[in-house]
């Protein structure tokens, strides 16, 4: 017979306003094995601890139940009151009062009533409760970075910095990301690659730091503090140890007409490349759909004229497996298809283009040099018009519920570069509304406006339709002077709405790590715990949370190295006694537990059992390792016998809370 | 090809596979006290299958769930499986329940399995044998022969028959028939779909109320196959044997529909055998219509190596919300 102390706390007015937490304390009291019932304001405060503390001893209780908020709030802290009074914690069960109760009750009677019943749940669970036993695993002290943007940048040079090793896994064959493609950063236009080409060169000195360039991260299995994750490494053809970076084979190759991508395929590279000047690693990679030699075997150009005798056409995929503590997303962003948006005219027309694109175009390192020209002419643009929101803020058929988040920024960004270098361009920028609100920012903004002379229209452009003389006509209402505007522009530019890597879903599949709906990955507590994923061990860097620009994802970046960090000093984690265990004897070896099992916790061996009839028999039963599960209870409903249980929420507490709800 | 023709031929194979060490025994089915009361049956000798064995239309029971015990025997065993069995026999493999290497399968033609309550209904009584022809039946009976057409003697789910060919075998008896994956099957219950929730109570409460609690459908089912079965086992709390309400048969039926749900392979037998008559086939079909619409067609057994969809992920599965969404119809 368990001895239960049951303590009601007021949380201030937070429960008490809208719960009568005397007569729930009155009510508990009279449920059967309870000795103590109690109410008092704040059960978390010390003195409120004492008393659950105090209650332990005088009565010997054997269970405590804490009607007060949710667990997820002040589990971990009654927990440890009651260990220190000698209580095995997992004695200690809540009922969550306030925000499964109080917060969204007003009628005290009805929340009264509710309130017991969840208490009574708590109590009837506590009765079948038995002491769990923690057990310790142990951390591998590398962290893995998945994407080497800006944001993996930065958060695995911090955690390198902090002493430990990590590895960047990237897809593409330099570090760098979209900020590499960029010209000038706002809101104070230095020159992007001068701030992060010096980063990228850290995170190849740093000798904690190892890349994986052209890699993609095949499986991922384990938990925290001990995942092992399968790289796979596509094949370059290039000898990765042996190519010096001298590009003379980039300069020889034959197949010349192959779209750039870090242009934007506004230019062309060869069929062996290396992506940018300041590519880190500065090793050529060959494109197997585009080279001559891999696909009918005549040429060999490049491997003739390479010195170092690196290309090695017979190079094939090849797959590592590491050890790792944590691991990070930072898989970015892209930039979501605007051809959808045909009223803007981006398929129809070569000088419809997109932020992104205009970066290029201004760069000193794109396809004009820097010099902005027409794509269709590369005739100088006398007239811009910047469209803000294009599938941004939209309804969800439509495209992006969400704001961008960096639109409103980087085309004042443009227009006030455009303004400055080319004075007899008009540039006029269409928006919904202007939001600036980081450090600096709307003084920016209004420097576009007051200082550059910016034509800033509150209004939505219709339609771009291309007229034969190769100007573009931009039909739109301005809002504020409740006129229809025809603008005759030479260049249009859509700051297309950014959405999260198309690779970042299989990968939150692989990681176990949610996702909203928007394909971002979800954030263990969107305020507080901004940078853990509800999984154990799994961090989020960068875009992939969500939209941000350049200062916060490096503020995040290094939120998140500071998190790994905490991580792995650790030698040891507890581990949560809360996991499932296979019954041997009713298990009847089918493998719908190991098939639902999201960690690959559980694995089945053949056993032999004595049988009542005194014979021997061979069956097929699983096995949990409790170090992997994370006690999900997912094998628990999966089971047909009954025979997987999960220890601290058992078939039978449930079934014993649901009877004592519905009694 | 006749049943008389197919059961020659099983037997004189069987003779063969017996003799030459290939298999110690044989399952197949044996005839009872009536001709209709056919059980499977295991046979040991040549002798035994000269005398006991039989394969005619009254050979509806289905002998993969035998196996399991079967083919934890020494030696090897030979089994007659019909096109239908072979989908409980490859699920059963799924879930490691049958030794595969213990068990040498003979797949064999099926002409549909008569339904004694359905030839009574016709008003044909005291039955002492049947054979097909003229593409129908000839019911042998104590008062004479009687001509019944194969629409008013087959059983429902041969009628709506889901597949001819058999989807694992060692070796066949006669030609590979077709699959049918277009079978009506679920005809009655998009009726009971059309239903109001309230009606459709009401028809379930009629049916289920019936239930003896026998556990007869419990006991054939080839998807029925725990160690300990939850309705034995007196910590699951719900092993009542006694109806301790008057929902408890009902509720009896709905968990044991959950239980089977994405493994069962629509093989009717829990039909077949309820002394009541419930159609209890209809709820698994429900399970296995609702599987095809949210997931995507699933056939149980139909591969060894599959994973049914209520224990697979796919990112084209219908979201959580669709599911609920469609509960509440």
């Amino acid at each position: 017979m368990q001895k239960i102390g049951v303590f009601v706390c007021h949380c201030g007015t937070n429960i008490a306003a809208t719960v009568d937490v005397k007569a729930v304390a009155e009510a508990l009291g009279r449920e059967p094995s309870v000795v103590v019932s109690q109410d008092y304001t704040y059960m978390c405060s010390e003195s409120g601890q004492n008393l659950i503390k105090d209650s332990i001893r005088d009565y010997g209780l054997t269970g405590v139940v804490i009607c007060s908020c949710s667990p997820r709030m002040h589990e971990a802290t009654f927990r440890r009151a009651a260990a220190q009074a000698g209580l095995n914690p997992y004695m200690v069960e809540i009922a969550n009062i306030r925000e499964q109760c109080s917060w969204i009750h007003k009628d005290k009677a009805e929340a009264t009533e509710k309130a017991i019943i969840l208490g009574r749940a708590a109590i009837a669970k506590v009765q079948h409760n038995t002491p769990l036993i923690a057990g310790e695993s142990s951390v591998t002290k590398r962290a893995l970075v998945i994407g080497g943007g800006i944001a993996g940048i930065q958060t695995a040079l911090d955690i390198a910095e902090a002493g430990f090793p990590v590895d960047i896994v990237e897809q593409k064959p330099t570090i760098g990301g979209k900020m590499a493609q960029l010209d000038k950063t706002f809101p104070t236009l230095d020159c992007s690659a001068c701030i992060l080409t010096p980063k990228m060169v850290d995170c190849a000195q740093n000798e904690n730091i190892k890349i994986y360039s052209y890699s993609e991260v095949e499986s991922v299995s384990g938990f925290v503090g001990n995942f092992t994750v399968k790289i796979r490494r596509k094949a370059r053809y290039v000898d990765e140890v042996k190519c010096t970076g001298c590009g003379l084979c980039t300069e020889k190759c034959p197949v010349k007409k192959v779209p750039n991508e870090f242009n934007l395929g506004m230019d062309n590279r060869r069929a062996i490349y290396i992506p940018f000047a300041q590519a880190v690693p500065k090793i050529a990679v060959i494109d197997p759909d585009w080279c001559n030699m891999l696909k009918n075997g005549k040429c060999g150009v490049c491997s003739k004229v390479c010195t170092a005798g690196a290309i090695d056409y017979k190079q094939k995929d090849t797959v590592i497996e590491e050890h790792y503590g944590a691991i990070v997303a930072a898989t970015g962003f892209e930039i979501s298809d605007v051809s959808r948006y045909d009223e803007y005219a981006y398929s129809q027309s070569k000088d419809v283009i997109t932020s992104l694109e205009f970066e290029r175009l201004t760069n000193a390192a794109g396809p004009t040099g820097g010099t902005l020209l027409r794509p269709s002419d590369g005739k100088h643009p006398h007239t811009i018009v910047f469209i803000q929101c294009v599938g941004s803020r939209c309804t969800p058929d439509k495209g992006k519920p969400y704001c961008s988040g960096i639109c409103c920024m980087y085309t004042a960004k443009h227009a006030m570069l455009t303004r400055e270098k080319y004075p007899d361009t008009e540039v006029y920028v269409f928006y919904i509304d202007v939001r600036t609100p980081g450090k600096n920012f709307d003084e920016f903004y209004r420097r576009a406006v007051e200082e550059f002379g910016v034509h800033y229209i509150k209004g939505a452009v219709g339609k771009v339709s291309p007229r034969a003389d190769g100007t573009l006509d931009v039909q739109a209402s301005d809002l504020i002077m409740n006129e229809q505007l025809h603008i005759s522009a030479d260049l249009v530019v859509l700051a297309a709405a950014i959405e999260p890597s198309k690779t970042a879903r299989s990968l939150a599949t692989m990681l176990t790590a949610s996702m909203d709906t928007n394909d971002f990955f979800t954030e263990a507590h969107p305020k507080l715990r901004p940078v853990e994923s509800p999984t154990a061990g799994i961090f989020l860097s960068g875009v992939c949370q969500g939209p941000k620009d350049i200062p916060s994802t490096v503020s995040q970046a290094s939120a998140c190295a500071a998190k790994v960090v905490g991580l792995l000093i650790k030698n040891k984690l507890t581990g949560n006694p809360c996991v499932a265990h296979s019954d041997e004897l009713m298990c009847n070896g089918c493998s719908n537990c190991a098939n639902v099992c999201p960690y690959g916790a559980i694995t089945y061996s053949d056993k032999e059992f004595r049988m009542p009839d005194r014979t021997t028999k061979t069956r097929r039963v699983a096995w949990v390792n409790p170090a992997v599960c994370q006690g999900c209870g997912a094998c628990t409903v999966a089971c047909p016998s009954g025979a997987m249980d999960l220890s601290g929420f058992s078939n039978s507490q449930i079934m014993a809370e649901v009877d004592a709800i519905c009694k | 090809m006749r049943y008389n023709e197919i059961a020659a031929a099983m037997i004189a194979r069987a003779k063969e596979l017996l003799s030459d060490g290939t298999v110690n025994r044989v399952i197949g089915w044996k005839r009872g006290e009536f001709c209709y009361d056919v059980t499977p049956a295991v046979f040991e000798t040549a002798e035994e299958l000269e005398k006991d064995f039989v394969y005619d239309a009254f050979c509806g029971a289905n002998v993969s769930k035998y196996l399991i015990r079967e083919s934890e025997k020494p030696g090897k065993i030979l089994c007659f499986l019909k096109p239908c069995d072979t989908f409980s026999f490859n699920q059963l493999l799924t879930e490691h329940r049958i030794r595969r290497e213990n068990v040498h399968v003979i797949g064999i033609p099926c002409e549909g399995m008569a339904d004694m309550r359905r030839i009574r209904k016709a008003g044909i009584d005291g039955v002492t044998g049947i054979r097909e022809e003229d593409g129908g039946f000839t019911v042998e009976t104590l008062y004479g022969e009687e001509r019944i057409s194969v629409y008013d003697a087959l059983a429902e789910r041969c009628l709506s028959c889901k597949s001819k060919r058999h989807v694992v075998y060692d070796e066949l008896i006669g030609e590979e028939g077709e699959d049918h994956p277009d079978a009506p099957r679920f005809e009655q219950v998009a009726k009971l779909e059309e239903m109001t929730a309230e009606e459709r109570f009401a028809f379930w409460r009629g049916e289920l109320s019936r239930c003896i609690r026998c556990n007869a459908c419990r006991n054939v089912c080839p998807a029925c196959i725990c160690e300990n079965c939850v309705f034995d086992n007196p910590d699951s709390g719900i092993s009542q044997k006694a109806a301790a309400d008057t929902f408890e048969e009902n509720m009896y039926h709905i968990i044991r529909a959950f239980h089977v749900a994405g493994r069962c392979t629509d093989c009717g037998e829990c039909s077949r055998v309820c002394p009541e008559n419930i159609p209890l086939h209809l709820l698994n079909r429900k399970f296995i219509k609702d599987i095809d619409e949210l997931y995507g067609v699933y056939r149980a057994g139909e591969k060894a190596d599959a994973r049914n969809p209520l224990v697979d992920f796919t990112e084209a599965d219908a979201e959580a919300r669709v599911v609920h969404e469609r509960g509440k119809a």
